[in-house]
């Protein structure tokens, strides 16, 4: 069968045939096509792991297929490293910035091809002109000579891309590479992609945000399970039908938060400023309430649940917990005071990937499960096996390593782990992130559940839907201060994105 | 209720998948390890007993469990170290500076030798704390700051004494140091050595602090999220492995009657061998106490062996030096092996079917 | 001091950048250049008071014997300054020189007529493949550099006991045309510092310019992103632990030419020498920064201070005690710069969107 290209002119400048890759004993791509032609903008899209990324490493040759063929214009492509793909003319914007954070930005573009002078040495001067060619191109003004260290995500962002520019690649992939930027950052971005297409050039763009898949594409692949699904002009689809190839049934809609009476004031954030991070954050939230902290990546929302959690300090201000002043800085008199966090980053901040289920579930309690300051197995057992139970985690045993689960059950691990604590006050940053779309309904209905029992909720979120169907209040941030306080009626798309983005008056 | 999409959730990040078989097989390789060194051990012993003349005799096995204190018992903090993923390459000098300043407290003050005693353990825990203020305070790598502290300890320790030994002793202390249990062979001072085994074994493995050093060696954010105080229990860590260094210049003084500079040079080698021997990861996180007494007691066999077996005493280090290699090497190795026959069987299995 | 001219020069990057037309260095390379002036001031300051206190520190003999006495450590803290910006370190110089030089000697001893250009290629090729070992072994274990050339310290050490088995070889047993390598002067500069300065400028030279050797600092920067950049990380650290292998090979051949007098013990306890001078010389014990040229004048300094103690009349115990107190103090201030930098620079990072 070839999914190649009903309605594409042409050969495809880089095809992907049967191709697949296993770890172990789990296999991430099952017979995976990707066609894409020269000029033309090619969308990847498919749930958390669905393949996407292991696609994009196989692509750049950072991993080898263990099946299949890869052609670059109808010649049989092998790529033995991350080096003979950036010869063939891929390159490749990852998701997470990838710099030298000791070396001048114009080297962190140049790397490897750095241009010469005589007795082949670098030549520093043309270097750093050449960098501020690409940036004129982009229309951002960086310091070509100034270390990356610093800089932020959205120029660290512009930083790849101006790297992937300065290839004149003949195939571009960007994987999702504007969870960082600004909706003008965003803007230029596409304008780079297009000027490269109009030259001749491929592009592939994984992204979770449909509105940029339609905006910047003209066809698009659907994979789920490692497999694919199909490859099709975006004209012919809509967001309802990518959806539903990419959950392989149909979509309930978003679980809407249930009313629940909202109880006494739990916890009080006054003043609260961290040097230039945030400044000046207020908000309470009550019990049975769900607040969302909205704003764009970057507004300083996780930063602000992180001072209130303890993790990091704050310069001014107070976090009050049912009327009593907390401590700054301790988690643990946090975690003491009825206060749990989920991180936004779960695997990293959430779990200890080579302890077990039982251990992970039960990390924060391990002092309140001590008996004369020996933990005893049998009380740890008991409290993981009640948790995993009511969360639904599937595992084999409660000895196993975390990491050998599914990412699906590793988050679900991170909620057991705090809800074991039986927290007041619930922080929970990104609560859908990783999550497929089956499961994040799930999540919102026990979110739901656990307001009505009377816990106070403040949900950090970047997905708008999210936050209208779920917050009883949203506050909104944007560079480190909450400019807007929306309650749930006033609470709509362009209100939020309104005050996100800076435009409108300050609440 | 539940969406089958969540259970049947398909690999995420291949990568970590990845990760994660290598993580199996090494822990598997790593489960055997223990088992490996017990293993060896006993190897160790019957073959030394049989082809090395003196070893089994009564004498010889007091001189051995002597050597073994002074490797044993800054293992134990050593261990708690790692598991945290630091490292403490001071301990040599840490008991060298202790015993040259039981030396000169000795000899120009007055101060009895009981108070003195104190005074170093005191000496050695102030030490450590230099290190932990280093590591926790200012956020440096601790195998940057003991490198230093490693030649600022030792230097230290040659400014108080010069190329001077203090040896005056009284006989009654430095008997006492090699007495043996009544009626045995061995060393009364093994007893409390097993005593702090015990103490720091439990303190491992049976209370949330041993767990918390478990979470902090392989993920210092996530235990910090989950209210473990990383920087103040790493902090005590380096405290405590002083104080235990100040104990053993106490013993390594009066058992060879001498305090001098240069005393112990060289014993952070066979301390992080020991560890790492005995099962511990370099990269924290993993190993257990058992292991490292294992792992202790195989060491100080060979040693013993070999310079029984008349090998100079310097030409040792090529097998020190050569076991802390194999230790790192071969888990390695072994992990590498097995996903090598795992990834070949998976490929017949795929031609079979 | 250092401080306020970093401040001037970020004031002058905020501006536009300058046209292509005018010669300008980077704001990266200049904070580098810092590194290397304050050291400078810190020598002059150090030269100026000794001489002050005694006015025979700047004979032409002193001096001649200070540029003698830094030559072998300039060379091994350039070869560490390879290894270190790669986020790895080499404890094991010390052997191999201390090996390399007694290799030198037998074979003179056991072909006396060996011209001595044959006996320093022999002795680089034997310090190349000891580097070979390290950073085999690396590649195998993957575990950090630290942990496996700890254990070469003391293996390869105990190679060279073995070997000499006690016995020690003397001036008279080496030609005279290879000991006037070691004390011969070109217009009054020793030759040996002159072969250090060539080896300075040299990998100087390649770290700046080359572009395997901005990978290199590419490495230690972030490796992960280097393996994604296409950088074959694997074969250059393998290929730094050589070349640094090869630079001691080297300097323990000319050690051999100085000192003439040779047993198994030659370098003991010089890498922490080395690693302070390259830590004290500004390269990052984190990786990633750093330059020949800076651990040469940390080479430098530390020698400094080791005669100026001697003139002082300082007790010499002192002398490690230094060294220990320095590499603290080095680690420390780069941490405090790198903070305080990262503040400022999070600061500028708006740009005009």
């Amino acid at each position: 069968m070839n999914p190649g290209a009903p309605g594409a002119d042409g050969a495809p400048l880089l095809a992907l045939d049967g191709v697949t890759k296993s770890f172990g004993a789990v296999a991430a791509l099952r017979g995976v096509h990707l066609a894409l032609h020269s000029g033309e903008a090619h969308a990847l899209v498919g749930e958390n792991g669905a393949g996407k990324s292991t696609l994009v490493k196989i692509l750049a040759g950072a991993h080898a297929p263990d099946s299949g063929r890869m052609t670059l214009d109808g010649r049989l492509l092998e790529l033995r490293g991350p080096a003979d793909a950036r010869a063939a003319g891929i390159a490749v914007i990852y998701q997470e910035p990838t710099l030298f954070p000791d070396l001048s930005v114009a080297e962190n573009i140049f790397m490897g091809r750095q241009p010469l002078r005589g007795l082949r040495r670098i030549d520093t001067r043309a270097m750093n002109r050449d960098a501020e060619q690409l940036f004129q191109r982009l229309g951002v003004r960086i310091d070509p000579s100034r270390p990356a260290r610093g800089l932020s995500i959205a120029d660290q962002q512009l930083v790849e891309i101006a790297k992937a520019l300065s290839f004149d690649a003949r195939v571009l992939i960007m994987d999702e590479p504007t969870a960082a930027l600004s909706g003008v950052e965003v803007e230029r971005l596409f304008g780079v992609a297009r000027s490269l297409c109009e030259r001749g050039a491929a592009v592939l763009f994984i992204s979770h945000r449909f509105d940029e898949v339609f905006d910047l594409c003209q066809r698009i692949t659907v994979l789920r399970d490692g497999a694919w699904v199909s490859s099709d002009s975006a004209a012919d689809l809509t967001v309802d039908e990518v959806v539903r190839r990419m959950v392989g049934r149909d979509v309930s809609s978003l679980y809407p938060k249930q009313d629940a009476p909202l109880r006494d004031t739990l916890l009080e954030v006054r003043g609260l400023s961290q040097a230039g991070v945030f400044s000046d954050v207020s908000f309470s939230v009550r019990g049975g309430e769900i607040v969302a902290l909205a704003g764009l990546v970057g507004a300083g929302r996780s930063e602000v649940a992180r001072a209130v959690f303890g993790v990091d300090r704050y310069d001014a201000g107070e976090v009050r917990v049912a009327g009593r002043a907390l401590p700054p800085g301790s988690p643990r008199k946090a975690i003491a005071a009825g206060m749990a966090l989920v991180p936004e980053d779960r695997r990293q901040q959430g779990l200890v990937m080579e302890l077990s289920v039982e251990r992970n579930v039960t990390l924060a309690r391990r002092r309140a499960l001590s008996r004369l300051g020996m933990l005893l197995g049998a009380a740890e057992r008991a409290e993981a096996r009640r948790w995993t139970r009511r969360l639904q985690v599937k595992t084999s045993r409660l000895a196993a390593p975390v990491a050998t689960l599914s990412g699906g059950n590793q988050q679900k691990v991170v909620l057991a782990k705090w809800l074991a604590t039986e927290p007041r006050i619930l922080i929970i940053d990104e609560p859908t992130r990783g999550i497929d779309v089956g499961t994040k309904a799930e999540v919102h209905r026990l979110l739901s559940e656990l307001a009505g029992e009377g816990l106070a909720i403040l949900m950090i979120s970047s997905e708008l839907p999210e936050v209208l169907g779920m917050a009883d209040r949203v506050l909104v941030m944007h560079e480190g201060r909450v400019v807007r306080e929306l309650p749930r009626a006033e609470a709509d798309e362009t209100s939020v994105m309104f005050a996100a983005t800076g435009q409108g008056a300050t609440a | 209720m539940a969406h089958d999409s969540l259970y049947a959730a398909p690999p995420s990040g291949a990568d970590t998948e990845r990760e994660a078989g290598r993580l199996a097989g090494l822990r598997t390789a790593v489960g055997s390890w223990d088992a490996a060194i017990v293993a060896a051990l006993v190897v160790a012993v019957l073959l030394a007993s049989l082809l090395v003349q003196n070893f089994a005799s009564g004498r010889n096995v007091q001189f051995l469990l002597l050597d073994l204190v002074p490797l044993a018992l800054p293992a134990l903090p050593m261990t708690l170290i790692v598991i945290t993923g630091e490292i403490d390459l001071s301990v040599a000098s840490m008991v060298g500076l202790c015993s040259t300043l039981m030396g000169q407290m000795w000899l120009s003050t007055g101060l009895s030798l009981e108070l003195i005693c104190v005074l170093v353990v005191v000496i050695g825990a102030a030490l450590g704390a230099v290190n932990g203020v280093f590591i926790t305070g200012f956020g440096l790598p601790s195998l940057a700051v003991t490198i230093g502290t490693l030649a600022l300890y030792r230097g230290l320790s040659f400014v108080v004494l010069g190329d001077q030994a203090v040896a005056d002793f009284p006989a009654s202390w430095t008997a006492a140091a090699v007495q043996n249990l009544p009626g045995t062979s061995i060393p009364a001072a093994v007893v409390p050595v097993l005593l702090l085994a015990l103490v720091f074994g439990v303190v491992l493995h049976a209370t949330p602090a041993g767990r918390a050093l478990y979470a902090m060696g392989n993920n210092d954010e996530a235990a910090t999220f989950a209210g473990v105080s990383v920087a103040r229990t790493k902090f005590w860590l380096f405290v405590v492995s002083g104080a235990v260094c100040g104990l053993v210049g106490i013993f390594w003084t009066l058992r060879y009657a001498s305090a001098r500079g240069d005393n112990a040079t060289g014993l952070e080698l066979t301390v992080v061998t020991a560890v790492l021997l005995g099962g511990v990861s370099i990269f924290g996180g993993r190993g257990g106490l058992l292991g490292v007494v294992a792992g202790v007691l195989l060491l100080g066999v060979l040693r013993n062996a070999l310079q029984l077996a008349d090998v100079d005493a310097n030409a040792l280090t090529i097998v020190t030096g050569t076991l802390l290699i194999a230790s790192v090497v071969l888990p390695n190795a072994v992990a590498d092996v097995r996903a090598r026959l795992h990834r070949r069987r998976q490929r017949a299995h795929a031609t079979a079917a | 001091m250092s401080l306020t001219d970093t401040g001037a020069s970020e004031r002058v990057a905020d501006h536009p950048p300058p046209g292509p037309g005018r010669q300008r260095r980077g704001l990266t390379e200049r904070l580098l250049a810092v590194r290397e002036l304050s050291l400078l001031i810190a020598l002059g300051a150090l030269i100026l008071v000794t001489t002050v206190r005694n006015d025979r520190f700047l004979s032409a003999q002193s001096i001649k014997d200070l540029l003698l006495g830094c030559a072998i450590l300039v060379i091994l803290a350039v070869g560490q300054t390879l290894v270190i910006v790669t986020r790895n370190v080499d404890l094991s110089v010390g052997s191999i020189l201390g090996l390399v030089a007694f290799a030198a000697g037998e074979l003179f001893l056991a072909a006396p007529g060996t011209p001595w250009p044959v006996a320093l290629l022999l002795g680089v090729a034997l310090g190349a493949l000891c580097g070979a070992v390290n950073g085999g072994l690396i590649a195998v274990a993957k575990v950090p550099a630290l942990v496996i050339t700890l254990g070469t310290l003391y293996a390869f050490r105990g190679v060279d006991y073995y070997w000499a088995a006690g016995r020690q070889i003397n001036a008279a047993d080496m030609p005279r045309a290879f000991l006037r390598l070691g004390n011969q002067t070109v217009l009054g500069v020793p030759v040996l510092f002159l072969v250090a300065l060539f080896v300075v400028a040299a990998v100087g030279f390649y770290l700046r310019s080359y572009r395997s050797g901005r990978e290199l600092y590419a490495i230690g920067s972030e490796p992960a992103a280097a393996r994604l950049s296409g950088i074959p990380v694997g074969r250059r650290v393998f290929a730094v632990f050589v070349a640094n292998g090869a630079l001691a090979g080297l300097a323990g051949v000319l050690y051999a030419a100085r000192f003439g007098t040779l047993d198994a013990a030659a370098g003991s306890g010089l890498e922490l020498q080395v690693v302070a001078a390259a830590v004290v010389g500004g390269v990052a014990i984190f990786g990633g920064s750093g330059s020949a040229y800076g651990a040469a004048l940390g080479a430098v300094l530390l020698t400094t201070i080791g005669s100026s103690l001697a003139v002082l009349r300082i007790d010499p115990f002192w002398q490690q005690a230094v060294v220990g107190a320095l590499i603290l103090a080095a680690i420390g201030l780069d941490r405090l710069l790198a903070l305080r930098m990262a503040a400022r620079l999070r600061g500028r990072s708006a740009h005009g969107a």
